[in-house]
């Protein structure tokens, strides 16, 4: 096997080919049909802008990026940055780029998560748990998101008004102006804490990664979670407390129609996030149980006889192989989701599409609007798409 | 595991079953159904430490199942089966005693593709007997080297031969250190010029005093090493005997019309 590597005859490299001028030769073939195709696309790309430029020109219309310093005048119901009717159309499209976002982030950890959750329930030995996963996986993806969204809108919108609001704890309010909860006014200290959080997170990782590794030299496993939650928990806590410890509530009130203060979270942000965790979790529960079961059932046989136990053969060898084939169709559906996002127009939650749209309508660039929202929307595709490869690529199986 | 000598006279004394002590592995009245379908039926059959016992017999016969029920990767249904001194039951932690002193080699390698050849022969010392990493790859290399693929120890199971790889799950489950060692159909998915290199491994490794059973249809492997060969015919043991007597002269007609089927292709 190895000793062949020095036989002379087997180090001979393959010979070069020519190309021949013949319609014949395949790969002289391959490269006149790639230059056709490049100059159709090409020539309809020309095309149309010569076109568009044209008309444009007839009707009058004026182009351009001037409107977006220009003043907005368009209200936006809620925004993650402070924002009112007399700030810019760009400002008002940046905040249509955070709302989008606000939604489909927090929509891809939830899906994932719920997603996960069912797609192993449908695998299990209960009865009743696979059944049930099984009906909701069938029920949610057959039918149309609009109409799931629409659905959630609608109970939401059939909540008691503010006055007869349902209030099962103090502080929480759940009416059809929403969800309000306490919170507390921001103050640095709880920035601090925030960032204490973060670095408690890095360290807690770090910590395992030392747990690893001294396993690694003495043979024996390590207990990681109690220090890692002191860590994730404690520091924030820690520099909260330092800090004096500033605790002012923001309880939310009932004044005249409508509620004051606390954090809300809006039907229209409600409905469409429950909406598409829902329906992307139902697609994701297939995804990750045709990811388990792509797994060889002697890949468990032969880790069960080494005396693996259930959890660690999950863990060191069915997950690692099953991530491979998840991986790729999960990447499809975070884009579906974000992609999706776009249906809040229909509910009347204010993304990047709905204030492009409002924008485009007000000021009649029809061209830039649809741009910005082209823009936006491959922007974060692309990133989701560009992370998901970066992982894929770096569990990619070798083979051969 | 090196070969034992004998300190009376010397002599070598690893491939002579030790019959006096206790059974390695006893198997008492096993019975087991799959639905309806009887597939093993009254098995009686103990197997002495360092005993080398053949199993035989047609396709569907229970060989395999039987085995398989010795590490409970299937579950008998009736009898006892006790395994080095403890009794298989209900109780996981008998089972994982038992796993880990028993290792199994199967018919389609199963290595795990994710891990490289060294981290497939690593992984269960360390997260299992919990050794440190440097002595559990030191004993890997030992096992790669008796195996004859210590080069490969870097490169992934998809990367190697059949034959390769089939060694690769005998070095795998020998860094374990089990005390016995289960064969299920080790060569049937092999090339006929691959057989001979997993043989010999396994014959090596006879030689070193492993009690082994080994469910194959490869006589000249029987006549060789097996101390004893057992013929399994439609859930039950037929016959059972040394080799030379069971292959020279079968006793009944369900072995002689196999042994016909198998030797014609040889």
């Amino acid at each position: 096997m190895s000793d062949t590597a020095a036989d002379p005859r087997l180090l001979r490299a393959p010979p070069r080919k020519g190309i021949r001028l013949s319609w014949a030769d395949e790969r002289l073939r391959a490269i006149i049909w790639q230059v056709l195709v490049v100059g159709i696309v090409v020539a309809i790309v020309w095309w149309l802008v010569r076109n568009t430029n044209h008309n444009l020109e007839v009707r009058r219309i004026a182009t351009g990026w001037g409107f977006l310093g220009r003043e907005a005048g368009l209200p936006v119901a809620e925004s993650l940055v402070s924002y009112s009717p007399t700030n810019t159309y760009a400002r008002a499209l940046l905040v249509g780029v955070l709302n989008t976002l606000k939604v489909a982030v927090v929509g891809i950890v939830l899906a994932t998560i719920l997603g996960t959750l069912i797609g192993i329930a449908r695998l299990s030995k209960n009865w009743l748990l696979a059944r049930l996963a099984g009906v909701y996986i069938e029920v949610v993806r057959d039918l149309p998101l609009l109409l799931q969204l629409l659905f959630w809108y609608a109970i939401l919108q059939g909540l008691p008004s503010p006055r007869q609001a349902l209030h099962p704890a103090e502080g929480v309010f759940l009416s059809n102006r929403g969800l309000k909860l306490p919170w507390i006014q921001w103050q640095d200290a709880h920035s601090f804490a925030l960032l204490g959080l973060v670095i408690g997170v890095v360290l807690a990782v770090f910590y395992a990664r030392s747990a690893r590794a001294k396993q690694m030299r003495d043979g024996q496993p390590r207990r990681v979670w109690p220090a890692a939650i002191g860590l994730v928990l404690g520091l924030p806590v820690l520099i909260w407390a330092v800090l004096g410890a500033p605790w002012q509530g923001d309880i939310p009130a009932l004044r005249g129609f409508n509620f004051t203060g606390g954090l809300t979270i809006t039907p229209e942000y409600f409905a469409l996030l429950i909406g598409l965790v829902m329906y992307t979790a139902a697609f994701i529960a297939e995804i990750v149980r045709a990811g388990i079961q792509s797994v060889a059932r002697g890949q468990w046989e032969a880790a069960e006889a080494l005396g693996f136990q259930r959890g660690r053969i999950m863990r060191l060898i069915v997950l690692p192989q099953a991530l491979r084939v998840i991986i790729p169709p999960m990447t499809s559906q975070y884009l579906n989701l974000t992609k999706n996002s776009s249906l809040a127009v229909a509910i009347g939650y204010q993304d990047i599409v709905s204030i492009a749209n409002t924008t485009l309508n007000q000021t009649g660039q029809a061209i830039e609007g649809i741009a910005i929202i082209m823009l936006v929307f491959l922007t974060i595709s692309l990133s989701i798409s560009l992370f998901m490869n970066w992982y894929n690529a770096r569990i990619a199986l070798v083979e051969r | 595991m090196s070969a034992t000598m004998d300190p009376a006279d010397g002599a070598y004394v690893a491939s002579v079953a030790r019959v006096d002590g206790p059974p390695a592995i006893l198997l008492d009245k096993v019975n087991k159904w799959y639905g309806a379908m009887h597939v093993l039926r009254d098995i009686n059959l103990s197997v002495a430490q360092g005993e080398r016992v053949v199993v035989c017999g047609p396709s569907g016969s229970g060989k395999s199942t039987m085995i398989r029920c010795i590490n409970r990767l299937e579950q008998h249904q009736e009898g006892r089966i006790v395994v080095d001194g403890i009794e298989l039951s209900d109780d996981l932690r008998s089972l994982d005693a038992i796993r880990r002193e028993v290792g199994m080699v199967f018919q389609s390698f199963n290595l795990f593709p994710h891990l490289t050849i060294l981290e497939n022969c690593t992984l269960a010392p360390i997260w299992v007997r919990r050794m440190p990493k440097k002595e559990a790859e030191a004993l890997a290399m030992e096992y790669l080297t008796r195996v004859k693929i210590p080069e490969q120890a870097g490169k992934y199971p998809g990367q190697l031969s059949g034959g390769q790889q089939q060694r690769v799950a005998i070095a795998r489950a020998l860094c374990m250190k089990p005390k016995i060692m289960l064969f299920d159909e080790p060569t049937s998915a092999l090339d006929p010029e691959m057989i001979k290199e997993v043989l010999d491994t396994m014959v090596m490794l006879a030689d070193t005093g492993m009690t082994m059973i080994c469910v194959t249809h490869e006589m000249g492997f029987a006549r060789q090493v097996a101390d004893r060969v057992v013929f399994m015919d439609r859930g039950e043991i037929v016959e059972s005997g040394v080799p030379e007597q069971m292959f020279n002269d079968p006793k009944t007609d369900r072995l002689r019309t196999f042994l016909s089927q198998v030797l014609r292709g040889h």
